[in-house]
């Protein structure tokens, strides 16, 4: 473990580190690389290649001129479908989820336990305990093949995990400010609001960038409860390589998967710290 | 605070409750809609499979019979089997993979954080645009093997994707590509909390690196080893998005795996009880890996109170 930098033992480990780290990084490059293929140029050789001219058409063809089943819109009413899933459902479960984590942590009451015990036990049941229900709620509700079906959906079943993060943060919060506050008159809101909200920021941001990326990369609510077009994108990508199976067009297809990937992408370049902390609160607690 | 709003203690009960009453409904409201939704939408879909329903619910009790008839079916038993297969082969690897790539990062190399980020982004993407991926890379007509061909080595064949026998593994690779970096990143935080006066230690006692692991840091990486196997095998049962990008189940039935079988049997085949009958037996899968873990973790937590 000592610092010996020219050691060969060194030059061993840098090279092993750097090998598997191209390798993770290769799927990447493909796609990237692939979007900037013309079709031709793809079908000529093989998926993994170097741009010969940069195609930056396949992009706008991606965006707005792909055609999925029998609508050429590309891919970008897909994407505003998943934005419009993904933000209010976000929204909507770390709020509730911060309260309900402040009311369980220190606001004790009868069962809080058990309530808590169960509503994170939805972090391990399979979906598909719970998919045959949710279409039956979903179609007597008349909110089948809606997004308002899949943000109420996202939302309740997203409880489980913000709940479970906001829990384990306020825990650590001393009683006695709370305590402090009730003697001053505070009730449970007025002390959210002015005590543990303030207090929340680092907790907040883990837990909007998991459920975000969560949400967003959800696909089998996606595909069972909306169909044409009121799917999300993850749907409609799988849609989307069943359509060009017979004319294969794979620069456009790596550009739209470029692009459906890019939010998730992007918040893990920008906050990968909380993303990976989101990831470890879900794993060990 | 400027205005104090005392509490009165001479309020009567009924008034107090209607005071109270946005705090209930906030606190209440979603934390019983979601753990309600969780207990009745299980007993619901268990029920479902103890009924002759297939096109929509009805009520009615068949007792096991759609349980033997999942359970017979070969669609299920290929499922099973793969799940039993991808699920050891992709926990095992995965965790050695993690631990190695936690190993050589916590040797003080430079760039560690750019190593890591590279690891673990996988994570933050959805599984179908991975699946989608790594179907091109697998392809033997688009990805690797056409590469190798094209490169004038014509004998060389990679073509698992569309082979029966080898068709599951290329779910192994990619959900090990996809995730050790999961199991790294708990390795590492668990490497890095090895007590410093141990390693000083042995250390003084000449222990060289591989000693050290082997005997001091290793040891110490148990409990955290069980969580990443619990987690990686709970995210094996479960998986769906990944094989339905990468391969469909296909070739054939060859890479069908229980939650496949599921959604196959309640959406495309439309017996409604059968699937539901499947979604159970995943559950029980599922609780065969988790009890005997939170059972193991309530012993730990004694162990640690008596202490």
């Amino acid at each position: 473990m000592r610092d010996r930098t020219f050691a060969p033992s060194r030059i061993l480990i840098y090279l092993i580190v750097s090998l598997i780290a191209a390798a993770w990084l290769a799927p990447l490059a493909v796609v990237v690389l692939n979007s900037l293929r013309t079709n031709q140029e793809i079908a000529q050789g093989s998926m993994i290649g170097w741009p010969q001219h940069l195609a930056w058409s396949n992009y706008a063809a991606a965006w707005s001129g792909f055609c999925v089943a029998e609508t050429c819109a590309g891919i970008r009413p897909y994407m505003l479908n998943s934005a419009l899933v993904t933000i209010p459902a976000t929204i909507f479960s770390t709020l509730l989820g911060a309260v309900a984590g402040y009311a369980v942590s220190l606001w004790r009451f009868r069962g809080d336990q058990w309530i808590y015990g169960i509503v994170t036990l939805g972090i391990f049941l399979p979906q598909q305990m719970r998919l045959l229900p949710w279409t039956i709620v979903l179609r007597d509700t008349g909110l089948m093949n809606t997004l308002t079906g899949l943000v109420i959906i996202h939302t309740i079943q997203g409880l489980s995990f913000t709940v479970l993060f906001c829990r384990n943060y306020y825990v650590a919060i001393p009683q006695e400010l709370i305590r402090a506050a009730r003697i001053d008159g505070a009730g449970f809101f007025r002390i959210f609001w002015r005590i543990i909200l303030p207090l929340s920021p680092p907790i907040l941001v883990v837990t909007v960038i998991w459920q975000f990326t969560h949400i967003w990369n959800e696909f089998l609510y996606g595909v069972t409860f909306t169909t044409g077009q009121q799917q999300p994108v993850t749907a409609a990508l799988i849609a989307l390589s069943a359509a060009v199976a017979d004319i294969p067009q794979h620069g456009v297809q790596s550009a739209a998967v470029m692009i459906a990937a890019l939010p998730t992408l992007l918040i893990y370049l920008i906050g990968g710290k909380y993303f990976v902390r989101g990831l470890t609160a879900g794993a060990v607690k | 605070m400027t205005i104090a709003v005392s509490t009165r203690p001479g309020r009567p009960a009924a008034s107090d409750v209607v005071r109270r009453l946005p705090e209930y409904l906030t606190i209440w409201v979603p934390l019983l809609f979601s753990a309600a939704h969780l207990i009745a939408f299980s007993l619901w879909t268990i029920w479902i499979s103890f009924t002759p329903s297939t096109l929509v619910p009805v009520s009615g009790w068949v007792g096991l019979r759609n349980y033997t008839a999942v359970t017979a079916s070969r669609n299920w038993q290929i499922a099973f089997d793969n799940l039993l297969l991808f699920g050891c082969a992709f926990v095992l690897l995965s965790l050695v993979t993690g631990l190695i790539l936690a190993i050589l990062l916590d040797q003080r190399i430079r760039g560690e954080n750019l190593l890591r980020s590279i690891f673990l982004y996988p994570l933050a993407v959805s599984f179908v645009v991975t699946g989608t991926v790594w179907s091109w890379l697998l392809n033997p007509g688009l990805g690797i093997q056409k590469l190798v061909h094209d490169l004038g080595w014509t004998s060389f064949r990679f073509d698992w994707l569309i082979d029966r026998d080898m068709a599951i593994w290329t779910i192994v690779i990619a959900a090990i590509w996809q995730s050790s970096g999961f199991a790294m990143a708990l390795f590492l935080a668990g490497l890095r909390s090895v007590d410093a006066d141990l390693i000083k230690a042995a250390q003084i006692d000449g222990a060289g690196p591989i000693r050290m692991y082997r005997r001091v840091i290793l040891p110490t990486l148990w409990p955290i080893t069980i969580t990443v196997i619990v987690i990686q095998l709970q995210f094996a049962i479960s998986t769906f998005d990944l094989v339905r990008a990468l391969t469909n189940g296909g070739p054939g039935i060859a890479t069908q795996l229980p939650a496949l079988v599921v959604y196959d049997l309640m959406f495309q085949r439309s017996l409604l009880g059968r699937g539901a009958a499947a979604a159970v037996l995943m559950l029980l899968i599922l609780l065969a890996v988790l009890l005997p873990y939170a059972a193991w973790r309530y012993v730990q937590r004694r162990r640690a109170i008596h202490a």
